[in-house]
């Protein structure tokens, strides 16, 4: 038993870090929010050029060949930066055999993932070159229908929704229990995703409250500020460690409810952390120019799936 | 990363829970939760000298000085197997295998080792600690216990509190003020007082859940040989720290782990009540054993950078903070789930009331004991996010 990151894992970390920081900072999202719909194709490109979408791709079949627990690392940093689009779905396409793709791990091809609800809320259409549904037990790829219009004003700035009338048809894709398994990655990666926007956010409140002062002293030193980003560092590090077990887990084909359990213990932390940003920045912390309220609402995005957190919680409560 | 254990560490199981299977069924019964302190000591070290003779006592302690010199995944083994074994937990030894002992291990003389260690592994001797007082409790170091050289004794004059297992106790660590004069950290020394002592007055204070758990300890003018001394005068401090250094995330592996038990009987009692209909109480009671499992994924997380650094670091103050935050609200919904049968430990309704109202109750201390939860807050906010202490 070992569950620090071994010294490849922090490598990759910390060159995925890099890039992301570099890449897509603050004016990197506004730039994509000011274009609703798209999607970022060189920033896929690279992407996939550093091998995120073909993480848990066999090498012999074109992919890294890495398992959950560095697809849990490297969504965890993406998370960070709030990189817009369908990374999750992408990644996960790429894990089908025989979805009939091309360009999927090489990043030229934008695949989304969606569960057939009411109202059907497509992220990113406009973007997409293909569209999984997952309705029940089976699962569709679909051509994304055109035509359409997206809303007008998503909750998340960098979530581009649209809303569909109908389920749109495809054909079916067959695999081993495939729409489990997508839901469960789904999941796995959304918590690793939202521990990351819950550290972005937390690092940028720690950074203000080191620099703001008032009553002539930083507000960092007062209790009553550093406890609020204490609470939310002590979230944020259970959340990843359960992140991180719910993937070795995955990995070691013993999951069992460690998914659901991690994908509760995210999404609650990264509450607590965008929200304690925002409290500590005061004022411009409600305000539309501070990042915090991107991490929210990513966060709050993330939370409605697919497998949304309520369904992991009922799938906890039923195991008791 | 891996959860899956190596060769050795599934042998060292296997071995262990033979052990337990074979042993533990010619442990004595319990004896009843009340303040019979002697009944607990016959149990509590009766069962320290099983691990001993099994060559289990000192898990954790190097084997120069006869422990076990387990690594902390094994360490975590131990504790989780016998928990779930409903082994008997370490109770009146733990000052004296977890703190004391391992401070003796790491600062004291080759004589004094000799002298002490063997008396904690064998389940010979109970150790208190001697450490807070009335006016020194979050600022520890601000302790004023007086310590005045007379030949070649200590003369030892104050007040300590919060003393655990005091009335049983053979031995205690105490840290007394030395030079008063001194900057608060500089002035202070780590040394052994025996219990049988002239000159120490221990008065049992009851706690809130009706238990005398701890004790305040008057000393008055109580002579402490100077060879008792651990580490140089006026080093106290640091010798009073090393132990935190080597800090490997296990404090509350059977605390957690009982808490676990608790989610389970708790989903049963809320079966019998009807109060599993609601699903609110499903709900709030699937967050809180998620949170739990969170809580065993980070202790393992933290013995493992134990295992790699040597230390969880502060690891264990996260743990703390987050733990005690899940009790509560498990303790809240257990007397939700109980309504009004909560309201007599006695349990004439049969619903093993007692269990969980004492819990509740005792999770009132998780935030307090062994630095409260606003320190935690402080250590977590200074050390791990870097930011100014207030001044």
């Amino acid at each position: 038993m070992d569950l620090e990151p071994t010294d490849d894992q922090n490598t990759l970390r910390d060159e995925l870090r890099r890039f992301v920081s570099a890449r897509v900072d603050h004016d990197a999202r506004w730039a994509a929010a000011a274009q609703p719909g798209a999607v970022d194709r060189d920033l896929w490109r690279e992407l996939g050029s550093m091998g995120v979408f073909g993480l848990l791709v066999a090498e012999d079949a074109g992919g890294v060949g890495l398992g959950w627990a560095e697809a849990a690392i490297v969504f965890e940093e993406l998370g960070r930066a709030a990189v817009p689009g369908p990374t999750i779905a992408t990644a996960l396409a790429a894990t089908i055999d025989g979805l009939g793709l091309d360009g999927i791990v090489d990043g030229t091809a934008v695949v989304g993932l969606v569960e057939a609800a009411d109202p059907l809320f497509v992220e990113h259409l406009d973007g997409l070159d293909a569209l999984l549904v997952l309705d029940g037990g089976s699962v569709t790829l679909a051509d994304p229908p055109t035509g359409t219009t997206p809303v007008e004003h998503p909750l998340d700035p960098l979530t581009p929704l649209t809303m569909l009338g109908a389920i749109p048809t495809g054909r079916a894709v067959e695999g081993d229990d495939l729409a489990h398994q997508l839901r469960a990655g789904s999941a796995l990666l959304g918590a690793a995703f939202q521990v990351g926007l819950g550290a972005a956010a937390l690092e940028l409140g720690t950074d203000y409250a080191k620099d703001r002062e008032q009553f002539g002293r930083v507000i960092g030193s007062f209790q009553a500020v550093k406890h609020i980003l204490a609470d939310a560092a002590v979230g944020l590090e259970v959340a990843r460690a359960a992140v991180h077990a719910a993937a070795v887990a995955r990995d070691e084909r013993a999951e069992g409810h460690r998914i659901a359990t991690a994908r509760i213990v995210a999404s609650r932390a990264a509450h607590t952390a965008t929200e304690a940003c925002i409290q500590v920045h005061g004022g411009m912390g409600y305000t539309w120019e501070l990042d915090a309220h991107l991490f929210l609402k990513r966060v709050l995005v993330l939370d409605q799936g697919p497998a949304p957190v309520h369904a992991a919680v009922g799938a906890v409560a039923a195991s008791l | 990363m891996k959860l899956a254990l190596t060769d050795q560490e599934v042998a060292f199981r296997d071995e262990l829970r033979a052990w337990l299977a074979e042993t533990l069924p010619t442990v004595p019964p319990e004896p009843p939760h009340d303040d019979d302190w002697q009944a607990k000591r016959a149990y509590d070290t009766g069962w320290q000298r099983r691990l001993y003779e099994a060559g289990y006592a000192g898990i954790a302690w190097p084997k120069e000085y006869g422990g076990r010199g387990a690594s902390p995944t094994e360490e975590l083994i131990f504790l989780e197997e016998t928990e779930k074994a409903g082994a008997p937990y370490v109770g009146c030894n733990f000052v004296g295998t977890l703190h004391a002992g391992p401070t003796i291990g790491a600062e004291a003389t080759p004589e004094q080792k000799a002298k002490y260690l063997p008396g904690v592994l064998k389940g010979d001797n109970v150790w208190c600690q001697g450490f807070s007082e009335p006016g020194a409790g979050s600022d520890l170091a601000s302790l004023r216990t007086k310590a005045v050289l007379d030949g070649d004794h200590y003369v030892v004059t104050g007040q300590k509190i919060w003393t655990s297992h005091a009335q049983i106790a053979d031995y205690c660590e105490l840290l007394v003020r030395t030079d008063p004069d001194a900057p608060k950290h500089r002035g202070i020394t780590w040394m052994v007082m025996p219990m049988d002592t002239p000159g120490i007055d221990i008065r049992p204070m009851k706690t809130l859940a009706g238990t005398s758990d701890f004790s305040e300890m008057f000393l008055d003018e109580v002579r402490i040989p100077v060879e008792n001394r651990v580490g140089d005068e006026n080093d106290g401090w640091r010798v009073a720290m090393v132990t935190f250094s080597f800090e490997r995330g296990t404090a509350f592996v059977s605390e957690l782990l009982g808490s676990f038990r608790l989610v389970a009987d708790l989903a049963e009692v809320a079966r019998k009540t009807g109060a599993w209909d609601d699903d609110h109480v499903r709900r709030e009671l699937a967050i809180i054993a998620a949170e739990l499992e969170a809580q065993w994924a980070l202790t393992k997380r933290n013995v493992s950078r134990a295992a790699r650094f040597g230390t969880a670091g502060v690891g264990g103050s996260v743990f703390k903070l987050a733990y005690h935050d899940t009790k509560v609200r498990l303790g809240d919904l257990s007397m939700e789930v109980l309504g009004r049968a909560g309201l007599a430990l006695d349990d004439p309704a049969g619903l093993s009331a007692v269990d969980h109202v004492e819990r509740r109750l005792y999770t009132l201390s998780l935030s307090i004991a062994a630095g409260t939860a606003q320190i935690q807050k402080n250590i977590v906010g200074e050390r791990m996010l870097g930011l100014p202490r207030e001044r």
